[in-house]
């Protein structure tokens, strides 16, 4: 098995740290990962990006051009990644403030209402999870358990009280899917 | 076992210097090796092995201060990046000429100047070349994996003792800032005063009465003598040209064509291959390890059959030098590069691989 991400939006939407939990419960299931971020002054206001591949074997190149799947959180992401979406393969894309659309036929494309969830728990920073939820419900690359062992291994003790949040965020995320 | 760890290539180098029993740290942050001082502001080893982390007020004090604990024997390092290390340049030719062992950590970001805060290799004339003034080489190392930012401070610190000589990791802001599994060493204790004057007879820790004088210095103003130390120190790097030359080869054995690439660069090219292998392209790597001492002679018996050698590194064409030196130009050596902090993709090198040597044509 082998899954090269990248995750795409807005710094501050929690797209770095979507990623390190993603390769954190790859680790959990003793894969192969790497994560490499874009760093640098594009993470303040400007645009964010992650790829993280998940692999069985030894990982080549921790940059690339194309991807299995994206998942893009805003319309400049939107516009970098869809073309950069391996034929066949998955885009995912949070409807908030998205005016153009994709337009490809070629790759499977959903469309999420994360940001409006969001709103509706009143909590903004679980806006990662639940779009970390729809990402697993579309593609079961890593198990919900060991997300939650990531997270418990990851948080400091006194942020673990917030793992079941966690947890209701990730399968809100997963109900949105055919939604 | 020791446990597996998701980590950046940064944090992984701090953890290593803390479990080597490094006495000191002294550095000046810059981007993209900034978690190196901020991971060891969390490990706040000072308060479990006593080691020193210090910022300084700039890259000059830093590797004196490093020039200054290397003098007594202490494990000691600094880290920085491109234009921090130029302003090291200095300090690093005085450890050169004074034989004291010391790590120099450069995270190569894009120049010239203060230049880009993304991945480059352009400092690679300035590791193995010199950079300094004098006739001195540093050990150079080129990390390109996570494990290997942490493997190879230990192996950076062992060599720079063993030969009394300066040690640099050169790793680049991709493999400084992503995250991979690794596997730490078990912890050591830091050395005892008994032990450091045990394994540097040289060192200026006080005499005590019980030995002569040790003086330290770069400074000989009677030239025979300067030319005695000079040829001292060829002696050294000609035993290390002999001993160190590391190296990985993937694929060299019957491949069409060969890469030569070294660090982040050198993980892009195996995925060249495997792309290019799917279209019947045979590519073999030839990664140097360590880009002082180069594995001329190695390369050399890789590129014997092949069609063509490509050398990608992220700077203008600088070890493609190298790589012509080593094959005395009887190979067609072609060069690929990307400058100022912009790192190509596969396709975009399995394209210009084929252009160049026009493969499909």
């Amino acid at each position: 098995m082998k899954e090269e991400i990248v995750i795409a939006g807005f710094g501050g939407q929690g797209v770095l740290s979507m990623g390190k939990i993603l390769a954190y419960s790859g680790l959990m299931e003793d894969k192969e990962v790497t994560w490499m971020p874009s760093y640098g002054p594009e993470q303040r206001g400007g645009t964010a990006n992650v790829t993280v591949i998940l692999s069985d074997k030894r990982i080549s190149s921790p940059v690339l051009n194309s991807y299995d799947t994206a998942v893009v959180l805003n319309q400049q992401s939107l516009d970098k990644f869809e073309s950069k979406v391996k034929p066949g393969g998955v885009l995912i894309y949070d409807n908030y403030g998205i005016h153009t659309p994709p337009t490809r036929t070629d790759i499977e494309v959903y469309k999420i209402e994360a940001m409006e969830a969001t709103f509706e728990l009143k909590n903004a920073k679980a806006f990662n999870m639940i779009v970390l939820g729809a990402l697993l419900k579309v593609k079961p690359i890593v198990s919900v358990e060991s997300v939650l062992k990531a997270l418990k291994k990851t948080l400091p003790e006194r942020h673990h009280h917030l793992i079941p949040m966690n947890e209701e965020a990730l399968k809100i995320g997963m109900g949105l899917i055919g939604k | 076992m020791e446990e597996v760890r998701l980590m950046k290539g940064n944090e992984a180098l701090a953890h290593a210097a803390v479990r080597y029993g490094a006495d000191g740290y002294f550095g000046y942050p810059i981007t993209p090796q900034s978690e190196v001082l901020e991971e060891l502001e969390q490990l706040r080893p000072w308060e479990t092995t006593g080691m020193v982390v210090l910022q300084a007020e700039s890259e000059l004090a830093a590797i004196n201060m490093v020039y200054a604990g290397a003098a007594c024997g202490k494990v000691v390092f600094t880290s920085s990046s491109s234009p921090g290390i130029s302003l090291m340049q200095e300090g690093i030719s005085y450890i050169a000429a004074s034989e004291v062992p010391a790590l120099i950590v450069n995270v190569m970001r894009g120049g010239p100047g203060l230049g880009t805060i993304h991945p480059s290799q352009a400092d690679y004339f300035q590791a193995v070349k010199g950079g300094g003034h004098g006739d001195y080489h540093l050990i150079v190392l080129a990390p390109s994996s996570v494990q290997e930012m942490c493997d190879f401070v230990w192996l950076g610190w062992d060599l720079a003792f063993k030969y009394r000589t300066g040690a640099m990791l050169l790793a680049d802001g991709l493999v400084g800032q992503m995250m991979e599994k690794v596997v730490l060493p078990e912890p050591r204790q830091r050395r005892t005063e008994e032990q450091v004057r045990q394994q540097c007879p040289w060192a200026i820790n006080g005499r005590k009465g019980m030995r002569p004088r040790n003086v330290i210095t770069s400074l000989e103003l009677v030239d025979e003598i300067m030319e005695q130390n000079n040829l001292r120190f060829q002696r050294t790097y000609r035993e290390i040209e002999k001993n160190e030359v590391r190296y990985e080869a993937i694929n060299t054995k019957g491949c069409d064509y060969l890469f030569v690439a070294f660090g982040s660069m050198a993980r892009i090219c195996q995925k060249v291959m495997e792309v290019a292998a799917e279209e019947g392209i045979k590519i073999g790597l030839l990664r140097p390890i360590t880009l002082w001492p180069f594995p001329s002679k190695q390369i050399k018996e890789a590129a014997a059959g092949v069609k063509g050698i490509m050398v990608v590194e992220l700077s203008a064409g600088q070890m493609v030098e190298d790589v012509r030196l080593a094959v005395e130009c009887r190979v067609d050596v072609k060069h690929y590069g990307r400058l100022g902090g912009i790192v190509p993709t596969p396709e975009e090198v399995l394209d210009e691989l084929k252009k160049q040597f026009a493969i499909g044509k």
